[in-house]
């Protein structure tokens, strides 16, 4: 026989290729790596903080193919050829040599939204990619900011100000889209 | 904690997969991973091999027919939310479906895990598990065998237990569609919205021609170890749907669960609320029931 389907592999590690924010990055891990620790670890990308480690508190939250997911719930093996933006790659190229930080992350710094910074990446990334996929032009209910925050945990801030920075950021990116 | 160590394989069809499932001792299977991957940092669970269905082609479909919607093995919840044409169907024959996948944690979480993911980990503070109970609904388990339907009464054991042996692979779920002049709803308790439920409730309100209560169905979450359908109707039957006393539905509700305490709540508490969240449920089923007939 010349040719043949080949049995399903069945591995204990992996060679995995990612595109993280843009660029193309590949390690090689074993296959019980999850992408939070894959990030961190393999690829020195630390901005991607690890609270819990089994889905509570939303620290971890990462775009997989532009959908916000918990990194500590995914493995790195099921994210092969998959576009992955973390917070480091939130801020866009000014074009001028620097970077504009994300209408989320300059209304993070307006409105005092982080306290300790721990659980930051995590709204970041989660607001980003909510206020990202709905109608810009559109005013935010509190329904729709209740639900933008309410996966993800902080124990500073008591979330005032970051439904404040959700707002914040919304009529910011209202403006944009005008 | 990290997971223990396994190995992986992600089959490119369904057969490969059962292959697997049978050859592999100790393997386990894996769809979205929103309830498996913490039940392995937590260490509850060290399967030997996680055979990953995400690369098996034909699992990600909804079909919504006049018979019911049948979501496919690989639907993310967050799929039945989306103002796509299939969601729209969906929700139009069977709206329970979405109402309730609302209800289903955070927004990170609905883009990962499956509905059929749910039914499968058969946990009593699932909402899915009590949608598919009201709705009367039943999953196909594909074996080396053969394909099965299995009713939801036969699929749920206790709770995180189904009778499924562990060489099968739950490939849909299927819903049947809200009857005539019928209307549905769901609420539900929780700390924090998207957190496990204290309590919820899913009801079905079922109108005769003239209006008045012919039938009236419900379901709790977090009540009782597999989920359970309540008969309602005999609280409220006849009575014209404006004028229908839902309290007394709830008040008969809360005779008929069985609730457990535990750390979130004491059985009472969740009794209490079981009769609160009826009432208000039927309430808003009534309405959609009275839209639906006039349609």
């Amino acid at each position: 026989m010349t040719t043949s389907i080949d049995p399903p592999q069945v591995d204990s590690e992996r060679t995995v290729s990612v595109t993280v924010n843009g660029v193309h990055r590949e390690a090689t891990v074993p296959v019980r790596r999850v992408l939070s620790d894959f990030l961190r670890d393999d690829l020195g990308l630390t901005g991607t903080h690890v609270g819990c480690a089994h889905g509570v508190c939303g620290s971890c939250t990462v775009m997989v193919d532009g959908d916000p997911v918990r990194s500590c719930l995914v493995l790195a093996v099921q994210v092969q050829g998959a576009q992955v933006t973390t917070v480091e790659g939130l801020a866009r190229d000014d074009h001028q040599g620097g970077q504009v930080l994300h209408p989320v992350q300059e209304a993070f710094r307006e409105c005092h939204a982080l306290q300790c910074g721990f659980c930051t990446p995590g709204f970041l990334v989660t607001i980003a990619a909510g206020l990202e996929a709905r109608d810009a032009a559109e005013e935010i209910t509190e329904e729709e900011v209740d639900e933008l925050v309410g996966g993800n945990l902080c124990r500073c801030t008591g979330y005032a100000n970051i439904k404040k920075a959700v707002r914040h950021a919304a009529a910011t990116m209202r403006e944009d889209a005008r | 904690m990290k997971p223990a160590p396994f190995r992986y394989a992600d089959p490119r069809s369904l057969d490969e997969a059962l292959d697997l499932l049978s050859d592999e001792t100790g393997a386990k299977v894996l769809a979205g991973g929103q309830s498996l991957l913490p039940l392995l940092a937590m260490r509850l669970a060290a399967p030997a091999t996680l055979v990953d269905l995400n690369r098996v082609p034909g699992l990600d479909t909804v079909e919504a027919t006049g018979d019911g919607v049948r979501v496919g093995a690989l639907v993310r919840h967050a799929r039945l939310l989306r103002q796509t044409p299939d969601a729209q169907a969906a929700a139009r024959v069977q709206p329970l479906l979405a109402r309730a996948t609302a209800n289903v944690a955070h927004p990170a979480i609905r883009n990962r895990g499956t509905t059929v993911g749910s039914i499968a980990h058969a946990d009593p503070s699932g909402e899915m598990t009590s949608v598919l109970a009201l709705t009367g609904g039943s999953v196909t388990v594909a074996t080396p065998a053969g394909r099965e339907t299995v009713g939801w009464q036969d699929l749920f054991v206790g709770p995180l237990e189904t009778s499924l042996a562990g060489g099968a692979v739950v490939v849909d779920a299927f819903f049947p569609a809200l009857p005539e002049r019928s209307g549905t709803a769901f609420a539900e308790i929780a700390r924090r919205k998207g957190d496990y439920a204290v309590c919820g409730a899913g009801v079905v309100v079922t109108l005769d021609e003239d209006r008045r209560v012919s039938a009236v169905r419900a379901s709790y979450i977090s009540v009782g170890l597999v989920p359970e359908v309540h008969d309602l109707t005999e609280a409220v039957a006849g009575e014209p749907v404006d004028s229908a006393d839902w309290a007394a539905a709830g008040a008969l509700a809360r005779t008929l669960v069985d609730p457990d305490t535990d750390i979130h709540a004491s059985a009472d508490y969740r009794r209490l609320l079981v009769g609160v969240l009826t009432e208000r449920t039927l309430a808003d089923a009534a309405a959609e029931a009275v839209q639906r007939s006039a349609a």
